[in-house]
């Protein structure tokens, strides 16, 4: 089963295309690795399969409220505490298994905390945890494993490969090699050509 | 839904979410007021609805710009849009907690600081009353300049400069109503039209932030 399938995208930031042509299909139990130098528009096409931003041209389809969409912020609210945090997220995202994924992630000792006394790598830990809560199939990671110590990335691999297993399919922006049975996608040749800078992503963004 | 309004009012409670921060500037302008034009009743009363309305509406643009702000700031929002909660009920959610934490503590409040107004106890309930109809439109057209200023440093002068003039129908109808009830007079047509900017206020503005926010979010 295709969960997700992106033809001919191209995806623009600040008016400017980053990325255009690029293709690729997910099926369940599949992961993708997108890679690519800074800037090169990882975060752009992340944000545009997440439904977050329109794509300035070519289609991506998929379910409706498929996927779930972790990126830099981990949407934490430092006063309430750990299992406040995500109990939030798991009724917002219609109740996925709260303590499950606090153990899943390592943060039993921490439920009780208050999110603003977690560190960076405990706060990244709950925010790969609200995933586990989602219950959403599809999963468009940006640099997940940013600020996690080496035993918390093997933590996070094992998450992804269950969630893989149990028929799910995840997105992937990272530079590390999480040890994934996963395609890899390099955007590099993908950037988008200097003359289509002429082609401006819309005459007004704002009203597109 | 009700996740987000629990929420909302839970870090409105905790330890700076600025509950009781609108209350507080409230009182402050009508203790201070007294002091100002000095304390003749003579003075004081035909001013007491203005007053207390511009210190209504002074008090709720004072906590609106953390309406959308703090979620933009921690990826709450983002998280939010790919929810399965549509914005627009998030915004209404949002604008509502707003309200529950600014307008009601006002509205509580109100005939206490009337009082150092020289408000007769007959404006009372004309006082109440615009207040309750009035103040739900302030919380939801500041959650529409908050959608549309969110992500903008320094979004607050933007914010009002946006927002006071859509004030300007409530303070009009509601300093009305006070300054009728206080003669004596009928506040029936002032109540209506009080009624009816709210009422479409809360039926347009939902769909019109929402989409402030979606074009902010890319």
């Amino acid at each position: 089963m295709t969960l997700l399938a992106v033809q001919d995208l191209a995806v623009a930031r600040g008016g400017l295309r980053t990325v255009e042509g690029v293709s690729f299909a997910l099926d369940a139990g599949q992961a993708l690795i997108l890679r690519g130098p800074n800037g090169i528009g990882k975060t752009t096409l992340l944000r545009a399969v997440a439904g977050l931003q329109p794509p300035v041209a070519g289609r991506i389809e998929m379910a409706d409220d498929a996927v779930a969409y972790a990126a830099h912020a981990d949407g934490l609210k430092g006063a309430l505490t750990v299992t406040e945090n995500l109990a939030f997220w798991a009724q917002i995202f219609g109740g996925g298994d709260v303590a499950g994924a606090i153990a899943a992630m390592d943060l039993t000792g921490l439920a009780h905390r208050p999110a603003a006394a977690l560190s960076a790598g405990q706060k990244r830990r709950l925010g790969l945890a609200r995933l586990m809560v989602a219950r959403r199939p599809l999963w468009v990671l940006d640099e997940p494993t940013v600020s996690l110590d080496a035993a918390s990335v093997a933590r996070f691999a094992a998450m992804v490969r269950g969630h893989l297993a149990q028929g799910g399919a995840a997105l992937i922006a990272t530079h590390i090699d999480l040890g994934l049975d996963a395609g890899v996608l390099d955007l590099t040749p993908y950037r988008a050509r200097a003359d289509s800078t002429a082609r401006p992503a819309g005459f007004n963004e704002a009203f597109a | 839904m009700i996740a987000l309004l629990r929420r909302d009012l839970r870090l409105a409670i905790r330890a700076g979410g600025g509950f009781g921060l609108g209350v507080a500037f409230f009182l402050i302008l009508c203790a201070l007021v007294p002091f100002g034009v000095g304390p003749d009743t003579a003075a004081l009363q035909p001013i007491a609805p203005g007053i207390l309305w511009l210190g209504a509406l002074l008090a709720c643009l004072l906590s609106l710009d953390r309406i959308f702000a703090l979620d933009h700031e921690d990826g709450s929002l983002d998280l939010l849009a790919t929810s399965p909660l549509p914005l627009e009920g998030a915004v209404a959610i949002k604008a509502l907690a707003h309200w529950i934490t600014t307008g009601l503590p006002l509205i509580v409040a109100a005939p206490l600081f009337g009082i150092l107004l020289h408000l007769p106890g007959a404006a009372v309930p004309a006082l109440l009353a615009s207040l309750l109809l009035g103040t739900p439109a302030l919380s939801m057209l500041g959650a529409f300049g908050a959608a549309v200023t969110v992500g903008l440093r320094r979004g607050g002068l933007l914010l009002s400069l946006l927002v006071l003039p859509l004030y300007i129908p409530t303070l009009i109808f509601g300093t009305e109503m006070i300054r009728r009830g206080q003669e004596g007079g009928d506040t029936g047509t002032p109540l209506l039209f009080l009624a009816g900017i709210t009422a479409g206020v809360l039926a347009v503005i939902p769909f019109a932030a929402a989409a402030a926010l979606r074009v902010n979010l890319r």
